[in-house]
């Protein structure tokens, strides 16, 4: 079991910014808890009742009032003011994704997130587009931009590596942006209650290197879909595999429909 | 006769008690259509525990789905083939647990114990009144709420069950039926709160009534006891509050029956306006379920500890801008909704002022505790624990309210844990602290001392069991409302975390059987209760246990603030706040003049 209060490792450029302001509130608060539990314990035994001895009668002291109002005002003044930056950093992508992030449009509807690719011509809304259902893949080193959007309820894009979690709301398209520092396989996640199948609503995340990327994008747009339906647990799930052989498992079209009691259809 | 109008309230159209007179109301009068306050609290007593133990066991099958993902309840086929076939828990009956779980927590046994019972216990006999200024009110209160509850109790035995959004049921899921699969279900959750709502209004608006006017000659505004200033701030934000919520009700009524589209985005609605809405409501509510459980741990607080609340006037001025503040931090439930970025950088900063105030309260608490006479009696063991607890749940909210942080953490077991140190940790244990003190008072016996401390250990440590580790979960990136996480690779290794936190849930459980005994065993066989079990200084507790229909003789009159313990020179460590000074009196700043 794990008891620790470390956050796992962060892979995109503005998680380990994202974490520092997270260790600073941890020491600030752990110090805080310490001090103010030890004292209400020390209290508690130092002041217990015993016979002959009357509690001291006082109502207050302004002096006291006032450093604990200050005090605890300039702290969080501090926390609130160092996590501006990075929360606009975060959150702003038309302000700080870069000119040549890659574009991506995540479409979730229940329960399922849908990637449209730009293709090897990097633009979006043209022929050599491609959809992948559940499954996100990225080059490493480069910021990724993300139209997100929602075809039914309110879904929560959530990649917690990344430290990145975005609602994707109906109706509205969100831009998202982030850049991945390190190669490998993630979860995707779905944050937000979205329906009986929000449980299983999760994809795969795979961050190539530069090359792997490219010839993963141009198998993609040279092969016609393999339609082969393979359960979600699985796709995408070998990073090497997925990038090295055109047969490899792809979740396709009703593979993310697991043939389950809990199924989509009601009613 | 004059023809002046008599103002509410006032000293000449109150019926005070009659000593000696026989009370010869009929049975249904006293006891179940009763105007009287103390009884119609008794009755909000009765009605949410028994909603709190509803919402236990709710949680204790969340936890039985999560420590053991997929395994069949023993005996749990009884939920019905739709629900639990075989015993074994479908994720849309999952759903429904979490999203009923949270509403009858809060709607129906925290907001009710704490606004309902204490409210009803405590304004009228705090201010020295005979009863509340509209005691007819009062009584439809109350008799309001029942329907209410029994509405959501109902939605569970429709078809498609009960509703399944999520207790703050976020459209368009919760608006549109073919999405979530319940029908009637979320409707029947809808007009239960708006059925609700109309309860809690007629509630405060009589608590603001008759604090504002029925206060007996000398109890100034600055001499209530705290618990009736949290009450007082906590009525106005009900008034204000509920008709927000209300309002958005009707709109996902209408949404859902009558074909409109106020939140589906499809014909041209906003999805996120539901969220801005139920939020305005929502968090001026959270302090509606905190600001008079922090009240009542002031009183039993000062009580135990023998000594004058510590800064009195600044533990007033902390309730009154955490009230006034919980209005412009509403948006930091909506960092990640989609809601501008630019919104909650301003959002941030109020909320993280929010958190001032309530260092202000915990460290009065403690300078209260400084150099006490410290009894720990059962209410003021729950009412140490709110403040330890509170410390927590204070804390851990300053992660959230950090909006990067947020942006891990959000929807995360983090904010489980966090919601549960403050509503549980901090609210449910005052709730117990005011249960243990007051018991005697209105029903004339005392509840077993040796089993309420066995209840307060048991129910401290399997709290802290449950819900701390939910910290760590969160911090591991697991989110909330998952039926399965185990579904996810990366949470798969936290399952012996889970079971850990289900098998500590289910011993919490249990150790309420003890409270439950405790409180039925009491009733009948308690000790006889004495007027003033604790040594305390307002005003019930120089009336009988319990204190007769009409509460006072006759109007009383207030000479002190309610926290006049240990005063030097005086012959007891209490001086109750109706005493009149002796003849050529004690010399303490707290005597003044008595206006009438």
């Amino acid at each position: 079991m794990d008891w620790g209060w470390l956050l796992p490792e962060p892979v995109s450029a503005f998680g380990s910014e994202i974490d520092s302001i997270y260790y600073l509130i941890l020491v600030i608060t752990a110090v805080i808890f310490v001090l103010v539990e030890v004292a209400l314990v020390v209290f508690l035994v130092k002041f217990r009742h015993k016979e002959g001895r009357r509690a001291e009668y006082s109502h207050g002291n302004t002096k006291l009032e006032a450093i604990w109002t200050v005090v605890p005002f300039i702290l969080v003044m501090v926390i609130a003011w160092m996590s501006m930056d990075v929360w606009l950093e975060a959150k702003v992508a038309d302000g700080h994704a870069p000119g040549d992030a890659l574009p991506l449009r995540v479409a979730a509807k229940q329960f399922e997130w849908n990637v449209t690719y730009p293709g090897p011509d990097e633009k979006l809304d043209t022929a050599d587009d491609f959809v992948k259902r559940n499954q996100l893949h990225v080059p490493v080193g480069r910021a990724v931009r993300i139209d997100l959007s929602s075809d039914d309820v309110i879904h929560s894009f959530f990649l917690p590596d990344f430290r990145v979690k975005q609602d994707a709301v109906p109706g509205m398209v969100i831009p998202v942006w982030f850049e991945p520092t390190t190669a490998g396989e993630y979860a995707l996640g779905c944050a937000e209650l979205c329906g009986l199948g929000h449980y299983r609503m999760r994809g795969s995340m795979t961050v190539h290197e530069t090359a792997a990327f490219d010839s993963w994008v141009a198998e993609e747009t040279s092969e016609p879909a393999v339609e082969t339906p393979t359960p979600a647990d699985t796709a995408g799930a070998e990073l090497e595999a997925a990038s090295a052989s055109p047969s490899a498992p792809e979740d396709h079209d009703h593979s993310s429909r697991q043939p389950d009691s809990e199924g989509e259809e009601q009613a | 006769m004059s023809t002046m109008p008599v103002e509410v309230g006032h000293p000449s159209v109150q019926h005070w008690a009659e000593p000696g007179h026989a009370d010869d109301r009929s049975f249904i009068r006293k006891y179940v259509f009763s105007t009287d306050h103390k009884v119609i609290g008794c009755q909000f007593l009765i009605l949410s525990l028994t909603f709190l133990l509803v919402g236990g066991l709710l949680a204790m099958l969340i936890r039985w789905q999560l420590g053991w993902p997929g395994l069949a309840i023993p005996g749990g086929s009884i939920l019905g083939e739709a629900k639990a076939p075989g015993g074994i828990i479908l994720p849309e009956f999952y759903n429904s647990l979490v999203t009923m779980h949270g509403t009858f927590m809060i709607f129906f046994a925290i907001m009710p114990l704490l606004v309902g019972v204490f409210g009803n216990w405590l304004i009228p006999l705090h201010v020295g009144a005979a009863d509340m200024a509209f005691p007819r009110l009062n009584m439809a209160s109350f008799w309001t709420a029942v329907p209410a509850g029994l509405i959501m109790l109902a939605s569970f035995f429709v078809t498609g069950g009960a509703s399944s959004a999520g207790w703050t049921a976020y459209a368009p899921l919760s608006a549109s039926p073919e999405l979530s699969g319940v029908y009637m279900g979320q409707k029947l959750w809808c007009i239960s709160l708006i059925v609700l709502g109309f309860s809690s209004l007629m509630g405060a608006v009589n608590y603001i009534t008759t604090i504002v006017n029925m206060r007996a000659p000398g109890m100034k505004w600055m001499r209530l006891p705290l618990p009736i200033w949290a009450l007082f701030i906590t009525a106005i934000l009900v008034l204000l509050a509920i008709p927000v919520l209300t309002g958005a009700l009707i709109l996902l009524l209408f949404d859902q029956t009558i074909g409109t589209s106020f939140f589906l985005p499809a014909d041209g609605g906003q999805p996120l306006m539901w969220q801005h809405l139920f939020w305005y409501f929502g968090h001026p509510e959270v302090y509606i379920l905190i600001l008079p459980a922090m009240g009542i741990t002031s009183e039993v607080l000062s009580n135990g500890a023998r000594k004058p609340i510590f800064g009195y006037k600044f533990m007033v001025y902390a309730l009154v801008s955490i009230a006034f503040l919980g209005w412009i931090v509403w948006g930091h439930h909506m960092f990640q909704s989609g809601m501008n970025p630019f919104l909650g950088a301003t959002f941030m900063t109020s909320t993280m002022i929010i958190a001032v105030p309530s260092a202000i309260k915990v460290f009065n608490w403690l300078g209260t505790l400084w150099r006490g006479d410290i009894h720990f009696h059962t209410p003021m063991l729950n009412a140490l624990a709110f403040v330890a607890m509170f410390v927590i749940g204070g804390l851990s909210g300053v992660f959230m309210a950090s909006t990067p942080v947020d942006i891990y953490i959000h929807d995360t077991y983090f904010i489980v844990a966090h919601i549960h140190y403050v509503l549980f940790g901090g609210s449910l244990f005052a709730i117990f602290a005011g249960i243990y003190f007051w018991f005697p008072k209105f029903f004339g016996r005392m509840l077993n001392p040796t089993l309420g401390k066995i209840h307060f250990v048991l129910t401290f440590v399997f709290y802290n069991l449950v819900f701390f580790p939910m910290h760590n979960l969160g911090l591991n990136g697991m989110m909330r409302r998952l039926y399965d996480p185990n579904q996810y690779e990366f949470l798969a290794p936290h399952q012996p975390m889970n079971t850990f936190i289900s098998v500590s849930a289910l011993l919490l459980g249990t150790a309420q059987l003890i409270f439950m005994f405790n409180f039925l065993w009491s009733l009948r066989a308690g000790k006889k209760a004495p007027p003033n079990p604790w040594n305390a200084n307002s005003l019930e507790w120089s009336l009988p246990s319990p204190p007769p229909h009409g509460n006072f003789p006759a109007m009383p009159t207030v000479y002190r603030g309610p926290y006049e313990y240990s005063v030097p020179g005086h012959h007891r460590d209490y001086w109750p706040q109706d005493e009149p000074p002796a003849e050529g009196g004690h010399r303490t700043a707290e005597r003044e003049e008595v206006h009438a």
